[in-house]
């Protein structure tokens, strides 16, 4: 008896993701952008309060940066574009409608390259879009009634959309694009993009269908996610929920659905299924945005050496192995951190040395201080780095004296020779020295002596390291390693 | 140009405003009668005229990303008819 092969699904997804962009001022006033710390209701004015007769003025900075998003996407950037009214009634709306894009943005298509499930691989994009936030509400109950309370700080922050085609494949995919998504905007540096301050929030579109077919299946809208790694959990619970509905028959209802951290799973939210009429038309408070070619040139040579590309001129400058330069060219401030560290070691030479620094122990010390920490916000700066990797290279202090002149610097922030003067770390590379504590190691550890004798060479490792052990890691490896074969050939 | 009874009742939905059965039909006149006064619209020639979302001949209208004092918030917090923990507070609202 042959079983029926079970159908093999695979997964199609898009996302829709919102940034809030870092300008000074909000989208269409002169209130305070940065409302994060901000009592509710003190970065508002008549504009952003919805106050009838007002005008919204639009913030050039906003266009520019959106712009510089599209274009570091390789988007289309139309020499016309314009803003549109939103229609919905709810309260988060301070005017009942939202001044958004809506057949005319700013940007269109455009790509962002990502790593796949099998390599590297382009997810597209739709377009980009300029719009304001809304208004931020908190849903209380006081035992009498149900309410809702306004802070309109939010209210006006200007909020690019970034719409992509359904490009990708899985949910380690869509978490692949959200992640490289967030690292350009941040090397932009046109938004925090950070999502617990809900300046980058994402909704996932998905569908299934039997592997090997073109047309789509229903889509499902997902949201709530409020990280990566639940954004890939979301997919993954759609895949598994979807497919056993399919294997036995029944049908995918066209849903949105929010993601329940706790859990992992999905849950519908009814009060969504009716489809929305927005009733879009052209704002006529704002007279058409035209982008001169000009301007467009001039923005381009605003963009920074991009991620993808400071890692591949890292591989090629310095000789730094693929993952190395990834993990360097992260941020923006590591991968300055490093050059200056190298251009503080005196000698391109030891780039390889200093990336070692940077990647190993001072990520460390970065590492408890917080997921998102920079050497910036340590005593330690690129020139101790630097300074660190010279003195272990001309020999000045052992590799193991040097871990505890970072920690040193680290607590203090003094310099790595000062520090290497003060504790008397300067590597000990005295014959006469070196071979008094050798012959002590030697009487010390028969067993080892033996071992090494008989043939076992690696038992010399063991030596060497009663030797360092002994002068407190300051004696010259070569010296020492020399010092006792010396001693060990002779009593042979 | 007739609106129908139903095209109505689904405009009113959209503005979230409950009409009786005889609204219904009023409103159904009214508005009717102010899509066909707009219809004069349609006997202008257009063909030479390129579509615009603007009728004044105005583009680029924005200002330099600054920011000037915002309001103070007792005087907006002043209009509200609730308030609460300098929130404005409203009854609960369900989407949709
Ligand atoms: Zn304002």
């Amino acid at each position: 008896m042959t079983t029926k092969a079970r159908t093999e699904y695979e997964v199609v997804v898009g996302v829709e993701v919102h940034v809030q962009l870092k300008t000074r001022s909000k989208m269409f006033c002169a209130c305070p952008r940065d409302y994060y710390n901000a009592e509710p209701n003190t970065h508002v004015c008549p504009v952003c309060l919805g106050a009838p007769g007002v005008l919204p003025v639009i913030n050039r900075e906003a266009v520019h940066f959106t712009i510089l998003a599209g274009l570091a996407m390789g988007c289309e950037i139309p020499a016309e574009s314009k803003f549109d009214r939103k229609n919905y009634p709810y309260p988060d709306l301070m005017k009942g409608y939202q001044i958004s894009q809506y057949d005319r943005p700013l940007c269109v298509g455009g790509a962002l390259e990502i790593e796949g499930d099998d390599g590297p691989k382009t997810v597209r994009l739709e377009r980009i879009h300029l719009e304001e936030d809304t208004a931020r509400l908190l849903h209380r109950d006081d035992g009498a009634e149900p309410y809702s309370l306004i802070d309109v700080n939010r209210s006006g922050v200007p909020l690019m959309e970034l719409v992509t085609k359904p490009d990708m494949r899985s949910g380690h995919e869509t978490a692949a694009f959200l992640r490289t998504l967030r690292q350009l905007l941040r090397y932009l540096e046109i938004s925090d993009a950070d999502m617990e301050k809900g300046s980058f929030r994402f909704d996932v579109n998905l569908s299934l269908r039997p592997r090997g077919t073109q047309p789509l299946g229903t889509k499902v809208e997902l949201k709530n996610m409020n990280s990566f790694r639940s954004a890939q959990r979301g997919v993954e619970f759609e895949v598994q929920r979807q497919s056993a509905i399919l294997e036995s028959g029944g049908r995918i209802l066209l849903e949105t659905r929010g993601f329940v951290d706790a859990t992992g799973e999905t849950a519908s939210q009814r009060s969504k299924e009716e489809a929305h009429d927005y009733r879009y038309f052209p704002e006529p408070d704002l007279p058409p945005l035209r982008i001169p070619a000009e301007e467009v040139a001039a923005l381009r040579e605003r963009l920074p050496e991009l991620p993808d590309a400071k890692r591949a001129r890292f591989e090629r400058e310095y000789g730094l192995p693929h993952d190395e330069a990834a993990l360097l060219a992260e941020t923006r401030a590591r991968a300055g951190a490093f050059e200056e560290a190298v251009r503080a070691a005196g000698d391109p030479k030891r780039a390889r040395a200093v990336a070692h620094w940077l990647i190993g122990d001072v990520a460390r010390h970065l590492n408890a201080l917080g997921a998102d920490a920079e050497l910036a916000d340590t005593r330690v700066t690129p020139a101790h780095i630097g300074e660190l990797a010279r003195l272990v290279e001309e020999r000045t202090v052992t590799a193991s004296s040097a871990k505890e002149v970072l920690d040193a610097a680290f607590e203090s922030g003094e310099m790595p020779a000062a520090i290497v003067e003060a504790r008397g770390l300067r590597i000990v590379s005295d014959a006469g020295a070196i071979d008094e504590v050798a012959r002590r190691v030697i009487e010390a550890n028969p067993k080892a002596v033996d071992d090494y004798r008989g043939g076992k060479e690696s038992a010399i490792k063991f030596l060497v390291g009663q030797v360092m052990r002994e002068m407190r890691g300051r004696a010259d490896p070569n010296g020492a390693t020399e010092a006792l074969r010396s001693h060990l050939e002779a009593g042979r | 140009m007739a609106l129908t009874a139903d095209e109505v009742r689904y405009i009113a939905r959209l503005a979230r405003v409950a009409l009786t059965g005889d609204e219904v039909e009023r409103m159904r006149e009214q508005l009717s009668n102010i899509l066909d006064h707009f219809q004069a619209l349609n006997d202008v020639p257009t063909d030479d005229v390129p579509p615009t979302a603007q009728s004044l001949d105005l583009a680029n209208v924005d200002r330099p990303d600054q920011t000037h004092p915002p309001a103070d918030r007792e005087q907006v917090l002043a209009n509200a008819p609730r308030r609460e923990n300098g929130f404005l507070r409203v009854r609960a609202v369900l989407e949709a």
